[in-house]
Order: C-alpha cells, then structure tokens, then sequence
C-alpha cells in the first residue's frame, strides 16, 4: 500500500468544501423527504440547523413517513446519533483548547469531518480538515435542507451517483489507515462485523458493533 | 415532524457529540486506551464504507455503487486526490445506473 500523498492547504480546503457539496445534495433531498412525510418549512431546517447529523435524520424522517410514532422515531435515531460519541473520542486529542470552542466543534463532530480529519498525517493538517469539512458540510447540508424544503418535488441523488460518493470518499479516508498492522486488522475486523450484522441488527447497530474492533489496540503488538 | 422530535432529537444528538469530545476529552488516559482511540477511524471509517456500498436499510445488495467504490478503491490505491476518488466513484455509479447494468 503505498502512502497516501501529503494534503496541502488550499488543496485540503478545497477537497472540503467538495465534500460538503456532495452533502449538499442529500440535504435536498431531506428537505423533500420531510416535507413530504408532514412536516412544515420551519420544522425540516430548525432539523437540519440543530441536529445535524443526516443519517439519524433521514432516519426520523422515514420513520415518521411509515407512520411511526416519536418514540419510534427517536429510538432508531438516537442509534444512529450515538456513533457521533466515538467520533468526538476519536477527536479528543486533536480538538484541544477552551470548552467553547470545543462546545462548537461538538456540533461539527459528523461522518464526514471525523473522517477527513483523521486521514491527515500532522495534528494541524487534522484540524485544518475538521473545521473546513464541518462548516463546508454545516453551510451545504442546510442550503440544501432549505431548497429541498421550499421545492418539495423528487430529486433523487441516486441519478448522479451521488450515494456512491460517501464511500467512494471514506475508501480514500482509510487509506492512510491501513499502513500500520493494527490499523489493518482494526479495519478489517471493523469492515467485516458491519456486513455480518446488517441484517440482524436494527439500522445503526452494525455501525456502533464495528468500532469492537478497536480492541486489537489491547495487545501489545 | 413535530417540534418535539425535532428538539428531542437534537438534544440527544448533541449530548452524543459533547460527550465524547469534551467529558473524555481533556483527560490523560491509560497508554492501552490511547491506543484503542488511534484505532477508531479505521474500524468506523471501514464500516462506513462497507455499509454505505452494500446496505439498502437492513438487507445487503449488490447494485452500481459497488462498482463506483471498486473504482474508487482503485483510484485511492493508485494515490488519486480525493477530490478525483469522489467524483469518479460517483460517475462511475451513474454511468452504471444510465447504461441500466445494475440498479
């Protein structure tokens, strides 16, 4: 596996703000989803702005849609929000400094910054990526709320392979990963608990199962 | 979609988030845990890519977007900017869909 080459400044920033125009296009298509399962204008953004992390919201959305109740909506959500947890572990030593600042990078702790930010090579360069991908992914994913709101007609991302472009971006993201052994075997054992528990486990389980791989970290190697 | 969900769920969700980052984060931890932490991205990031290629909700298919991401692999392996591995897992993916190969 060769190494990954070194991001650089304007070109990280830029890989960024791409990335967060890619989420762009799954907040319109949650806007439309919300409206359409009943929910107003003013509720579907207020989403977008404070809870700020697509997946448990498509989630309560589709949820809500099938009729459920909030209990039910919240439940599987709420699993879904819990891997954010191990995000902000995961960032825990490089997003240092005061509590507000760290209260602000709270709401940014998402998918996509964690990964960005975790495949740099220096602590700078991680929160460089951090703060470009949150805010990027922040400003795109409510724009895009807001359209998919106010237009309430079918966009559908799949068209454009859009829904390709999440993993097509985290295979990048692990790469710098996979150079040590336990980083191997970490991913491998992670990769592999998640397709085997798909389908037994309910939506978002899987996710939180896999990080079990992290205990290769327990043996000395 | 009520306000009640909305608020509940953003409450929880940013409990999530803070915990971690802020309640862990200024701590010394013990050199076993601090290796385990090093190791969530790639576990994660791994489960990410996986489920997001082959999950349709709880059941797994083959569809376009394995050979987007086959695509992308080969990129990333090739060292490929990331901006490049993105757009060409998602061309790739539309391209399969347009051509009607695989749903």
């Amino acid at each position: 596996m060769p190494p990954a080459p070194p991001n650089e400044g304007r070109s990280l920033a830029a890989s960024c703000i791409v990335l967060g125009a890619a989420v762009g296009a799954f907040g319109i298509a949650f806007g439309v989803g919300s409206v359409s399962a009943g929910g107003s204008v003013a509720v579907t953004c207020a989403m977008s702005l404070l809870v700020f992390t697509g997946a448990s919201q498509f989630s309560a959305v589709s949820v809500v849609a099938a009729g459920g109740n909030l209990v039910a909506a919240l439940g599987g959500a709420s699993l879904l929000a819990a891997r954010n947890g191990v995000y902000g572990l995961a960032m825990s030593r490089t997003l240092t400094g005061g509590i507000g600042r760290r209260a602000i990078a709270a709401q940014l702790t998402i998918d996509e910054s964690t990964a960005m930010a975790t495949a740099q090579p220096s602590h700078d360069q991680a929160r460089t990526a951090f703060w470009w991908t949150g805010l990027s992914v922040y400003v795109f994913w409510n724009l895009g709320t807001l359209i998919g709101a106010l237009a309430g007609t079918a966009i559908d991302p799949a068209t454009y392979g859009f829904d390709a472009a999440f993993p097509a971006g985290f295979v990048a993201m692990v790469v710098p990963h996979l150079r040590s052994r336990e980083g191997r075997r970490a991913a491998l054992i992670g990769g592999t608990l998640c397709i085997a528990l798909i389908p037994f486990l309910p939506i978002g389980l899987p996710i939180l199962c896999a990080a079990l791989g992290v205990l290769v970290g327990v043996r000395r190697t | 979609m009520t306000w009640t969900l909305v608020l509940l769920l953003a409450a929880i969700a940013y409990i999530c988030k803070f915990v971690g980052l802020v309640v862990v984060g200024g701590r010394e931890l013990p050199p076993v845990a601090e290796r385990c932490l090093a190791l969530i991205p790639a576990t994660l990031v791994s489960a990410l890519i996986v489920s997001s290629t082959f999950a349709d909700g709880s059941s797994l298919i083959l569809d376009a977007r394995a050979i987007g991401v086959a695509s992308a692999v080969v990129a990333a392996w090739r060292r490929a900017p990331l901006v490049i591995v993105i757009v060409l897992g998602a061309a790739v993916t539309a391209a399969v869909r347009y051509f009607g190969w695989l749903p």
